[in-house]
């Protein structure tokens, strides 16, 4: 564990390095650049707004605002599209790069690593346009703001581990691979994102928290929308999912790490 | 240089490849469920190699012999299965050119990337940065995007950065087979130079001059084992030999392997005859025959019986049929008992090579109007050179050469 970590802190010029020609390579060749980062996930929540805002008749309970419905959307879709990106690229990582792996000798976990750092640069751009939208819909965030590095953590924290997992998993069983996508777009909408656990039947909201990332999203939500701290008795249970979730990641990295190439 | 402690000692070394028959087994194998695999695939055996400081070794070796797989499993991609791989120093590996390139960064930015790939950091990079630069040699290519590149271009700037640090090992695979001639001269001038500074060379190569040149030793591998180890002139010719040995083998296997038709007549046998009798290595230039027993009991109109000679990579060398010879056999057919024909060739002038005939029954000129039997590969044969005159080539004209 610790070598593990000292390498990597050796490699952290080569993934720093990495992260930026991603970037350079994402934008060499089309204008907008870095906008297009934010344009998707915002487009999103302009395309559920028209649609959804008028059958759920824009208002949300204890916020006085005629945008609530956007603002709660926008908050939903920052915490996910966190998730989903770091998922989605942490399952593919090592069969894009299965070449690479094969050919030159560097710590695999530099991968994901780069991937992460990429998808956490695209969400702190996506999140610094969620708070100049916010400032125009006249909705300026608070205080509790602070709190938004918590849920960022955690949210990657679930990413990761899920998605080393799966990722590590996907080289040995390629089915894994489609089966993950699908599996998010339930997850999307298992989640409280286009619309609030309020709106749902009473009995059904202790099964919403068994979801860990309905927990995360309205965290987000509790600080972009309503100014207040997210409810920490209610982070508990995602943080030890996330914490649990790594462990297996890193225990499947060590177990794997050794067929992992010759299966590639 | 030999009393050296040796910069890479290999001990014993294994690699299998392990099969599951189902990966879910593989996965609770690592959770301690006792899956054992249900079949092992040794790709690599019991290989035992030092290499001392300033050591050239070259491996030879069919494909599939499992030289990338030693080469892997020295940089440490692979995981051996048995066995050690002890490495004292730094080690550079160039298994694959252009390997890792993003097409849209400059031959910059991927000098950077690679490098740190090797494990540089960005300062050690910026301190060889120039000197990547000019040995590379392509101008102001350098801060272009690498799609731009030719192939050529690519390698430069790829070996450039692999052999930017002086290494103490140094594994190339068949990489500077591409790129133009002045700058393959200049890598190996390099190497040269490292290797007299004391590093140690790994070179795989199906060339046989490079491994003659930069290598003081070879070893050969052949399905997974390290079949012999000696100057690079004895286990040169020895993999030549071996080699031989193999396209016979495939010509045999491909023998028999196609024989179709609808069977309304048939190729008994077919065999071939020298002056003695059967044989099937000719001296080029000799007289040969080819006879041909069929099976022609049922009645048919038009009938043409042919042969067709391929050299050892399926090429057609000659062929010819009774209805070019202008031979009609219709008039043989409907008869209960065998039929030997034979087509004789005054002077077999075929080039020295493995060889295989095909011979078919077919109705017309082509087999493409009705298809009796056609059979690819009936026999395979020899020619060899004459001793008193030997050429190279695959047909052997009667060439005479007069002074004027």
């Amino acid at each position: 564990m610790k070598t593990m970590l000292f390498t990597l802190w050796r490699y952290r010029y080569f993934i720093l390095g990495a992260i930026k020609n991603e970037l350079l390579t994402r934008f060499a060749r089309n204008r907008l650049g870095a906008i297009w980062m934010i344009i998707h996930p915002l487009a999103q929540v302009a395309i559920y707004t028209l649609v959804l805002s008028a059958v759920l008749s824009a208002k949300l309970p204890g916020i006085n605002n005629q945008y609530a419905y956007a603002i709660y959307l926008m908050a939903g879709i920052l915490s996910w599209s966190l998730f989903n990106e770091v998922l989605n690229r942490c399952l593919n990582v090592f069969l894009e790069h299965g070449n690479l792996l094969k050919k030159i000798a560097f710590p695999h976990l530099t991968l994901p690593l780069i991937v992460t750092g990429h998808a956490l640069l695209n969400h702190a751009l996506l999140f610094l346009a969620t708070l100049a939208v916010l400032v125009i819909l006249l909705h300026p965030p608070t205080l509790s703001l602070l709190w938004i590095p918590l849920m960022v953590l955690l949210n990657l924290g679930l990413a990761l581990g899920l998605g080393l997992s799966f990722g590590i998993l996907n080289v040995f069983i390629r089915d894994i691979g489609q089966i993950v996508p699908v599996i998010l777009q339930f997850w999307f909408w298992l989640t409280p994102i286009v619309y609030t656990t309020s709106m749902l039947p009473e009995s059904y909201r202790a099964l919403f928290l068994l979801n860990p990332l309905s927990a995360i999203v309205m965290g987000y939500q509790d600080i972009l929308v309503y100014g207040h701290r997210p409810e920490l008795t209610q982070l508990i249970y995602p943080a030890c999912l996330a914490a649990l979730t790594l462990a297996l990641a890193l225990f499947l990295y060590r177990r794997a790490s050794q067929e992992m190439v010759d299966i590639l | 240089m030999k009393d050296h402690v040796p910069v890479l000692e290999i001990i014993n070394l294994g690699k299998a490849y392990r099969d599951f028959g189902h990966e879910w087994r593989r996965i609770l194998s690592w959770f301690g469920f006792p899956f054992k695999p249900r079949a092992e695939y040794w790709a690599l055996e019991n290989i035992n190699l030092n290499l001392a400081p300033g050591e050239a070794v070259g491996i030879v070796g069919q494909n599939g012999a499992g030289k990338s797989t030693l080469l892997k499993l020295i940089t440490g991609t692979l995981k051996p299965t048995t066995g050690k791989v002890i490495v004292r120093g730094r080690m550079a590996a160039i298994l694959e050119l252009g390997l890792g390139f993003h097409p849209e960064l400059t031959g910059r930015q991927n000098a950077y990337h690679i490098a740190g790939l090797m494990g540089c950091s960005r300062q050690q990079t910026d301190a060889i940065i120039d000197a990547i630069e000019d040995f590379a040699e392509i101008g102001a290519y350098f801060d272009q995007p690498v799609r731009t590149y030719s192939s050529g271009m690519q390698m430069r700037v790829a070996f450039s950065v692999v052999s930017s640090i002086r290494p103490d090992i140094l594994i190339i695979d068949e990489a500077l087979a591409v790129g133009d001639a002045y700058f393959q001269h200049k890598c190996f001038r390099r190497i040269r130079t490292f290797k007299e500074q004391g590093t140690a060379l790994l070179f795989v190569s199906h060339d046989p001059g490079a491994v003659r040149t930069l290598c003081e030793r070879a070893i050969i591998l052949e399905r997974g084992r390290l079949l012999r180890s000696g100057s690079p002139d004895t286990i040169l010719d020895y993999y030549n030999a071996l080699i031989a040995c193999k396209e016979e083998e495939t010509i045999r296997q491909q023998a028999g392997l196609t024989r179709s038709g609808s069977g309304e007549a048939r190729i008994i046998s077919a065999s071939l005859h020298g002056q003695d009798g059967p044989r099937n290595i000719f001296i080029s230039g000799e007289p040969a025959c080819i006879n041909v027993v069929l099976d022609l009991h049922n009645s048919l109109d038009d009938l043409t019986l042919g042969i067709l000679i391929r050299d050892r990579l399926g090429n057609e060398v000659f062929g010819t049929n009774s209805f070019n010879l202008g031979i009609p056999l219709h008039s043989l057919t409907g008869k209960p008992a065998p039929q030997t024909l034979r087509f004789t060739i005054p002077k077999l002038n075929l080039g020295p090579g493995s060889y295989s005939l095909t011979v078919a029954l077919h109705a017309g000129f082509a087999h493409t109007i009705k298809n009796y039997d056609w059979w690819d590969g009936a026999l395979t044969f020899e020619v060899v050179c004459p001793t008193e005159r030997p050429f190279i080539g695959v047909a052997a004209l009667d060439v005479q050469l007069q002074i004027s």
